[in-house]
């Protein structure tokens, strides 16, 4: 074998072991991103609060392109926990069947439900001990969810995010 | 899933919107996402493949002054094997992660060329051409992973949900215990190998190591054990030093898996296994209940119990007297370099040989290192791709363990993030210890390299691992609108 062969072999194996490595980065990478399209990083605007706290005589606009694509776990045990929105509602509690199983002490079995009504996704209480609250005031009968509003059950916080 | 997955697709496609498709059931038509996510697996498990196939054809070029074209089968076989598991993973788990195959079957395919090269440098020069598929060190390797991704297809495919492993907890903490224990008390001539007493056995060929199994099972247990109790372990506490202690009596459990790793220390004469076990106990623990104390005394107990150990092999000697040795050899690996510190100084000098590019694959000579198959095969890859070609396979092994903790990250349960996390960290300590090891930043312990050393046992241990990920994964990234939850 010649040698300029033996020395492309060398070389080139390395190379190729570093374009695998820069490959799955770089796979890796859309995937963190996947699902956020521009400006999807920046947080809603708080202020969007103001209309959950002033009741339901006014049903929070859902504008085109600002739909929730996602439901992210903000505080408690699983903060950091993403789920993307479907057309499925999503139940949360401590019963093993719920979208999302939430362990904490103040939890229901079955706490609160999430469902998507002409896309705007609603929050219903299912009767739990403790409450479900949207921001501040307490969850009845079903409430729109603005973005980036918290809901909290217990010590657990999860948001809409686009 | 009673719909059979022999239903003509033909019927499904001409009504796409009726709700046959939302059926989760055996088939292949895959949601548009996950297909998108499974042939991403694909293309990079191909390229990866290929790799090997490179790799190979390049040591035959610079050991044989040719290439024949025997080194298509070795990698044509591991390509077969990895495409299998990729349709099983569409089939039964379509969201799982895709990297997770690719880079595990590249740093395994790796592992199987390299053993292989290096019995075509322990065979006569003229010998060599016709060295068989299946022959020595790395057609063995080559079974073994055939066996180990059939073990981790056939997790996969039984394991649908890895919420149901919780329900076994107690069992296989308990096997796990067993298993651990197995080799200190069985006598010598069965566990003894080079040493360590970690082995089982069976005639003069086969034989299996059953701490590799014992990791994944005690690992379920800590997981399940720790749910049962992170809120008493997290909340009941005392402040000192500005740092949350848990109570006396919290400790309890922490104490016994001590004990535990410090009999495997003892008795089965092996630092990694112990520092290991313990290690996936704490760090589970930490990610649990999220108190920096539990690693604080974690980090204490062992570096009080590996002092202890030393000091006490000076003063008692018997069965201190190994781990001792390797704590000498470890400080001045070069006061006997041709009697005790011989393998560690081959592995340095090996290392140093391959400099920043390496020698070139084929054209060193790992042989030199001793055990160059098993724990220094490390030190025997360096020689031939240099300092490049270990970064690269350790930003590999950076990450699967990353993806690991990802996939712990977004699951939704907390089971499965302990789980996950766990197996995860189990993954990266493991390679900490034996590639800390063989370089001399840590006293050498007698730990495989997950994926590239030869023996079947850390093969198949290791792969079922990555079918646990890939399971916890899938439940991760399965959007919750087309069947989330899954019993």
């Amino acid at each position: 074998m010649p040698e300029i062969v033996l020395t492309a072999a060398r070389f080139g194996f390395l190379v190729l072991l570093w374009i695998f490595v820069f490959t799955v980065v770089g796979v890796i990478r859309r995937d963190l991103f996947a699902g956020s399209r521009t400006g999807r990083l920046v947080a809603a605007p708080r202020g969007v609060a103001g209309a959950a706290q002033a009741g339901d005589a006014r049903p929070a606009k859902v504008k085109k392109g600002r739909a929730a694509h996602t439901l992210v776990v903000t505080a408690g045990s699983l903060a950091g926990t993403k789920i993307t929105l479907g057309e499925a509602p999503i139940t949360i509690g401590r019963a093993e069947d719920s979208t999302l199983v939430i362990t904490d002490d103040y939890a229901s079995a079955r706490h609160a439900r999430l469902v998507p009504r002409d896309g705007q996704w609603m929050v219903e209480d299912l009767g739990s001990t403790n409450g479900t609250y949207l921001d501040r005031s307490k969850v009845g009968g079903p409430t729109p969810v603005p973005l980036g509003v918290p809901i909290r059950i217990g010590r657990t916080s999860l948001e809409l995010r686009p | 899933m009673t719909t059979p997955h022999t239903a003509p697709p033909a019927a499904a496609a001409a009504v796409p919107e009726t709700p046959v498709a939302a059926k989760p059931s055996l088939s292949f038509r895959l949601d548009p996402a996950a297909r998108k996510v499974r042939r991403t697996e694909l293309w990079l498990l191909l390229l990866g493949m290929a790799m090997v196939a490179g790799y190979l054809a390049a040591v035959e070029a610079n050991m044989l002054d040719t290439v024949t074209m025997d080194f298509w089968y070795p990698a044509g076989v591991l390509t077969a094997v990895f495409l299998g598991l990729h349709v099983v993973i569409r089939l039964r788990a379509p969201f799982a992660d895709p990297v997770l195959i690719p880079v595990v079957a590249l740093l395994n395919g790796f592992g199987v060329a390299f053993l292989r090269r290096l019995d075509l440098g322990r065979a006569d020069a003229d010998a060599r051409p016709d060295l068989a598929i299946f022959a020595g060190d790395g057609g063995k390797q080559l079974l073994w992973t055939l066996i180990a991704v059939t073990g981790a297809a056939a997790l996969l495919w039984v394991v649908r949900d890895h919420r149901e492993i919780s329900k076994f907890a107690w069992t296989l903490g308990f096997g796990g215990i067993i298993l651990v224990l197995l080799p200190a008390v069985l006598p010598g001539s069965v566990s003894e190998v080079n040493g360590a007493k970690l082995w089982i056995r069976f005639g003069s060929f086969f034989a299996i190591q059953p701490g590799e199994f014992a990791k994944l099972m005690l690992l379920a247990f800590f997981a399940y054990y720790l749910v049962r109790k992170r809120e008493v372990l997290a909340l009941a506490s005392r402040r000192v030093l500005g740092i949350d202690f848990p109570r006396g009596r919290d400790l309890g459990p922490v104490i016994v898996v001590w004990a535990m790793s410090l009999l495997v220390l003892v008795f089965e004469k092996d630092l990694g296994t112990s520092l290991l076990y313990f290690g996936m106990f704490v760090v589970t623990l930490y990610v649990a209940t999220e108190r920096v104390s539990w690693l604080i005394i974690g980090l204490i107990l062992f570096f009080g119990g590996a002092v202890l150990a030393y000091v006490l092999a000076g003063i008692v000697g018997g069965p201190f007297t190994n781990f001792g040795q390797r704590v000498d050899i470890w400080l001045d690996p070069f006061a006997e370099p041709y009697d005790r510190g011989y393998q560690l100084v081959q592995s340095l000098l090996g290392l140093g040989t391959g400099g920043l590019f390496g020698t070139g694959p084929g054209a060193g000579s790992p042989l030199e290192v001793p055990e160059v198959r098993n724990d220094f095969i490390f030190a025997g890859m360096g020689e031939e791709i240099g300092l490049f070609g270990l970064t690269a396979l350790l930003a590999l092994y950076l990450l699967v363990v990353s993806r690991g903790l990802r996939a712990a990250l977004a699951v939704r349960d907390s089971f499965g993030k302990l789980l996950a996390g766990g197996l995860a960290f189990t993954l990266g300590l493991q390679v900490f210890v034996i590639i800390g090891g063989i370089s001399k930043l840590i006293p050498l312990t007698g730990q495989t390299t997950p994926f590239l050393s030869a023996g079947g046992s850390s093969l198949v241990a290791n792969w079922l691992l990555v079918a646990l990920l890939l399971r916890i994964s899938d439940a991760a990234r399965t959007p919750a609108s087309t069947g989330g939850v899954r019993r």
